[in-house]
Parts: structure tokens; C-alpha cells; sequence
């Protein structure tokens, strides 16, 4: 199975997270922001860092990439696409997914290991995991603080679409301890923290950040043999 | 030759860590009567020809603010150099 990776000007974990998508088991395809092209995969990658510089706003520069335009129709169309950090920021710009990432609450740069809540595991990212399970991986940004109107909040609530909640502390601010999303379908998730830099024991404080990307294999393999695919359909 | 200025400003729901920074810091330069500090983004557009306030509205809709969490405003200021060249 092929995954993507985009990299974007000023992206920083895009190494890492083809890194770990090697390493559970998929094919790694590097893909560039200025390229349209998506060769092929079968689901992409969108890094953290600060694409554009962060100018504007986070991943409002992003959204404009050529490559996005070409995802954003895709992952309207079921392509399943994950956004770590910047590229959870990237999702909210582009309205793939709902709210906003805003500067945290108490002005700090956090970057710790963090523990989260995993809410549900329909989606194409988190089949492998059981919910309420709890995973530790590192939280690293300045701009996590997730906010959304309470209708919006509320909705994500009661369709079960909220994909991880921080635990054991809040390390941005944001809203109702919201750590992950997904969008209606399932497919797209973003993510604040770095399940990229937890895949390897010698580098990370757990290899809890394996199963989003073993869970998009397990999706894309049912998909493609039409069984198997757990909970990753809704 | 005239500017579009565009200001934008968080919601007035959305919380603005910084304004409140800027707020604390205040008592420290002998201010005591400021009850809010909220800051916003100014971003001045030159046209190269007449100012086109449908097109900087849309530029300001679609990537100078995000509706989600923002407000913008749009106004045509003309320029001091202008107006003094005009008056010559």
C-alpha cells in the first residue's frame, strides 16, 4: 500500500512520517506541494512543521498548494488523509475539517510527552485501536489550541467524531480537551500530536503512535480485498 | 492611486491570549483603566490600477481571514502622498 507524504516549504516531520509509515509495514511515496499529482496513493500524509512559514495563519498559505487542491477533491471522494500538527491546521484551512487551531492558551511552545484518549475508532486511521484506550506520543506545537462554536463542538460530540481527547492535562488550551477530529466520513483525521515520533523505541517514549498508521494499512487492505475492513467505514 | 486596507479581528467569542498579555502588562506603565486589549491584523492591498474592493473583498474572505474564528473588514484609503501631489 502506498502512502504519501507531502512536503511543503518549511515542513519539518515529513521524514519522520514516511519514516513510520515504512516501518508499519506500508511503501512510502514522497509527494511535493507543488506537484498536483498524488502518483497514485492510496492515502496521504499531510507532516507537521510550519509550512509557508506560518504565514498568515497556520496552513492558511498551505491550502493553496497545488497539491492540495488535488487532495482536498480526493478526500471528498474517500481518500483517506491524516494531518499531524501543521497538517491538521492545513485540514482546518481547507475546510476539510471543522474549527481552528489557535495560538495556546498561555502563549507557550509545549513539547512534552503527552497521554490521550482515544474516542473512536471508526475512522480510516484508528481501526487498530480499542476505544477509550489510552496512548502516550509527544505533543509539540504553539498553535494547538482547537476551538469551534459549541454547536460545532456539540455535533463532533454527539456523532462520535472526535478521534483522541488529551488526558492527564491539557497542554494547549483546547476546547474540551480535543486532541483529534475526524470528518463525517471517516477518512479524513486531524491530529495535534506526533504519533510519527513514536514508532520506535530508541527515539520515542512509546511505539503508540504505530497504530494510525497500521490502521490506514488495515483500511486500504480491506478496502482493496472488499473484507477486513473493520470499524473503518461509516 | 488608492489602497484597499483590510483589517481583521478575531470573533469577539474567541479568546485572545495575547490581547490578555498585553492587558497584564499594562499596570506595569502606570495604566490601571483598561479593562480589554484585543489585536487584530491590518493588511494594506495596492491595486495597480483603480482599487477593486470586490476582488480585495474576496481575497480577504477566502485567505486573509478564516470566517471560522475571524472578521474582517474592508475600506479604500487614499494616501497622504496622493492627495498633497493633487493639491500641488
Amino acid at each position: 500500500m502506498r502512502i504519501g507524504v507531502v512536503t511543503f516549504p518549511g515542513s519539518l516531520d515529513d521524514g519522520d512520517a514516511a519514516r513510520a509509515v515504512r516501518i508499519a509495514g506500508g511503501e512510502a511515496v514522497r509527494l511535493w506541494h507543488g506537484d498536483a499529482d498524488l502518483h497514485g496513493v492510496d492515502a496521504v500524509v499531510l507532516p507537521g512543521g510550519f509550512s509557508y512559514g506560518d504565514a498568515l495563519r497556520c496552513g492558511a498559505i498551505a491550502r493553496f498548494a497545488p497539491v492540495m487542491e488535488t487532495i482536498v477533491d480526493a478526500a471528498r471522494g474517500g481518500l483517506p488523509v491524516l494531518g499531524i500538527c501543521n497538517g491538521f491546521q492545513v485540514l482546518c484551512e481547507a475546510h476539510l475539517l471543522p474549527g481552528a487551531l489557535t495560538r495556546n492558551q498561555h502563549l507557550h511552545f509545549r513539547n512534552r510527552d503527552q497521554h490521550l484518549r482515544i474516542g473512536t475508532t471508526e475512522t480510516a486511521w484508528t481501526s487498530n485501536f480499542t476505544e477509550g484506550e489510552e496512548i502516550l506520543i509527544p505533543v509539540k506545537n504553539g498553535e494547538g489550541c482547537f476551538v469551534a462554536d459549541t454547536k460545532t463542538l456539540d455535533a463532533l460530540e454527539a456523532e462520535g467524531r472526535i478521534v483522541a481527547w488529551y488526558t492527564r492535562g491539557n497542554p494547549n488550551g483546547s476546547q474540551r480537551d480535543i486532541a483529534a477530529i475526524t470528518n463525517e466520513a471517516g477518512n479524513v483525521v486531524g491530529i495535534m500530536p506526533h504519533p510519527e515520533h513514536a514508532v520506535e523505541a530508541l527515539t520515542g517514549p512509546s511505539l503508540d503512535g504505530l497504530g494510525f498508521f497500521t490502521s490506514a494499512l488495515r483500511h486500504l487492505a480491506g478496502a482493496a480485498g472488499g473484507q477486513l475492513t473493520g470499524g473503518a467505514t461509516r | 492611486m488608492a489602497r484597499v486596507v483590510v483589517d481583521v479581528m478575531l470573533k469577539p467569542e474567541i479568546l485572545d491570549p495575547q490581547g490578555q498579555a498585553v492587558a497584564n502588562a499594562l499596570p506595569r506603565l502606570g495604566v490601571s483603566d483598561v479593562s480589554s486589549v484585543r489585536i487584530g491584523r491590518r493588511i494594506e492591498i495596492e491595486f495597480a490600477g483603480e482599487p477593486d474592493l470586490a476582488t480585495a473583498r474576496e481575497i480577504a474572505d477566502k485567505l486573509l481571514a478564516n470566517p471560522v474564528i475571524e472578521d474582517f473588514s474592508i475600506r479604500v484609503e487614499e494616501q497622504a502622498g496622493d492627495a498633497a501631489s493633487v493639491s500641488a
